[in-house]
């Protein structure tokens, strides 16, 4: 599959990091679809179906995140997911996916820190989608 | 319903059943308790049975005699506070010697009941005593929330702080690595917001630091005469050039002379976020009407708003610190969250209330009730 055949659903209530990852996204070559909200995420995905999604942990709730990971994955459960977030860093919260125990409750493939430099980013998606 | 456990040491089987007798049928009530407190009876012969059973299972309070046939009261009492147990203790004894009172005060006995006992001096005992433990457990409750908040306050405020640096950073990287193209006139949308996220967090600090005012800052040689009136005209005058923006007019309407006695600073506070409120949830050619009127013992200050309304739902946590209403409505509207819960701060230090009314799309009333009568602020 072609990067440019590819969508990537992007979910982030900030708009600058919303801008910024689509532009990175872009950038590398991918289609994306963005939006502000956990309710519009939810929308999304009920019509259509990305290649991959990136989700932020807070939005209108502090675990809209992964309440997406686990719509999504319930509704396409081969579309992978990156939970995208600043909580360490920002609460000195941490929490990983590397567990099994972990990967049982959060379920997404992929748990990324915020602030990840483009072509990491690039790199991740490429992984993923076993390009 | 509560039940505290009671445990009872006594040698004498008749003093035992006695107070079984009489703590079953008991029930202690206070008007500022949340629920009645009743009662639940062990009994135990001697000291090393007592302990025994403390060991198997907490007991709230325990009635202990001191001249028992093994180990003595004391004893008793000694062990449990070694062990740091949350107990209260009276002793149950037939003559307190000075120094047994002093050695069981020492160790931790809080009540004396004289034997024999009637019912009446059993109940007043248990009843000071229910008090006691009710009030200590809600001082330590309360410390535990106090700190709770404390901790959500701060993770929640390092998360508004570094969010809009996270956002700066990663429009300047992608200058740096010239992301967007060669020309300036590429970044254009990178630099506008970056300019949007620093006066986004210029006004968070500067909410803060009214913030940190209202909570350290008390000096009583800063109360004088305010008049209302004046300080609604500073305000807006202050508000005005956003207004002129937003294409709101702000009109104030003065129906009574009101002066009180406050901080001026803090009814500046109250009055510039009330007022910049109503402009900046506002819709284009809207109004925002500030009326000052009183009662016999109010101030009633009154801001309307022809705005965007807030939910029923949204209502209810908006005094509350870092709650932004989140909705397609506010989405361009910047602000830092703290601004209601300074005014509501700042309007319960003067012992008022404040009051919202909302109708979404058709606008918001702020009302707010400062008594008169000069108050301690507290």
């Amino acid at each position: 599959m072609k990067k440019s055949d590819i969508t990537i659903l992007v979910a982030d209530d900030d708009p600058d990091y919303l801008f910024q990852t689509v532009f990175s996204l872009e950038k590398a070559g991918y289609k994306t679809m963005a939006v502000e909200s956990q309710a519009e995420a939810e929308a999304v995905i009920a019509k259509y179906k990305p290649n991959l999604a990136i989700f932020d942990l807070m939005m209108e709730n502090d675990d809209s995140g992964f309440i997406l990971c686990y719509k999504i994955k319930r509704r396409y459960p081969d579309v992978p997911v990156i939970l995208a977030t600043a909580v360490s860093h920002e609460t000195g919260m941490s929490f990983s996916i590397d567990s099994e125990q972990e990967k049982d409750w959060i379920r997404a493939d992929r748990y990324l820190e915020k602030g990840i430099r483009p072509e990491q980013l690039d790199q991740e998606v490429m992984k993923l989608l076993k390009l | 319903m509560a039940v505290l456990k009671v445990l009872v040491i006594d040698d004498e089987p008749g003093i035992r059943s006695g107070v079984s007798r009489i703590l079953n049928n008991f029930h202690v009530t206070y008007p500022f308790m949340d629920e009645d407190y009743t009662f639940e009876v062990t009994e135990a012969g001697t000291g090393e049975e007592g302990i025994a059973i403390l060991e198997r299972e907490m007991h709230d309070i325990l009635l202990l005699d001191n001249k028992l046939p093994g180990i003595q009261g004391v004893d008793v009492l000694e062990y449990i506070r070694k062990r740091n147990y949350d107990i209260v203790v009276a002793m149950i004894t037939s003559y307190a010697s000075l120094d047994v009172a002093i050695r069981a005060t020492r160790d931790g006995a809080i009540d004396f009941i004289p034997k024999p006992f009637t019912p009446q001096e059993l109940k007043s005992s248990i009843e000071n005593i229910t008090k006691q433990q009710y009030l200590k457990r809600i001082t330590h409750k309360m410390k535990q929330e106090g700190k709770k908040i404390r901790y959500q306050f701060l993770s929640v405020l390092s998360h508004e702080l570094k969010a809009p640096l996270n956002a700066l950073e990663g429009y300047l990287r992608m200058m740096q690595e010239k992301q967007a193209g060669d020309r300036i006139e590429d970044y254009a949308t990178p630099i506008e917001r970056s300019l949007q996220r620093i006066q986004g967090m210029r006004s968070l600090i500067m909410d803060l630091l009214d913030f940190t005012k209202i909570r350290l800052e008390r000096k009583e040689e800063k109360i004088q005469e305010v008049n209302m009136a004046e300080v609604a005209s500073e305000a807006i005058v202050t508000v005005q050039p956003y207004a002129i923006q937003m294409d709101v007019s702000i009109n104030l309407d003065v129906r009574s002379d009101v002066v009180i006695m406050a901080d001026p600073d803090d009814m500046e506070i109250v009055f510039n976020n009330l007022i910049s409120n109503a402009v900046k949830y506002n819709k284009v050619g809207g109004k925002a009407e500030i009326t000052i009127d009183s009662s016999e013992t109010e101030a009633i200050l009154i801001f309307s708003d022809t705005g965007i309304g807030i939910t029923k739902s949204d209502t209810e946590n908006l005094f509350t610190e870092f709650v932004r209403i989140k909705n397609e409505k506010t989405r361009n509207i910047s602000g830092s969250g703290l601004g209601l819960s300074i005014v509501k701060k700042v309007v319960e230090l003067y012992h008022g209330t404040i009051n919202v009314e909302s109708t979404p799309d058709v606008g918001t009333v702020f009302t707010i009730r400062l008594p008169k009568k000069r108050l301690n602020i507290t």
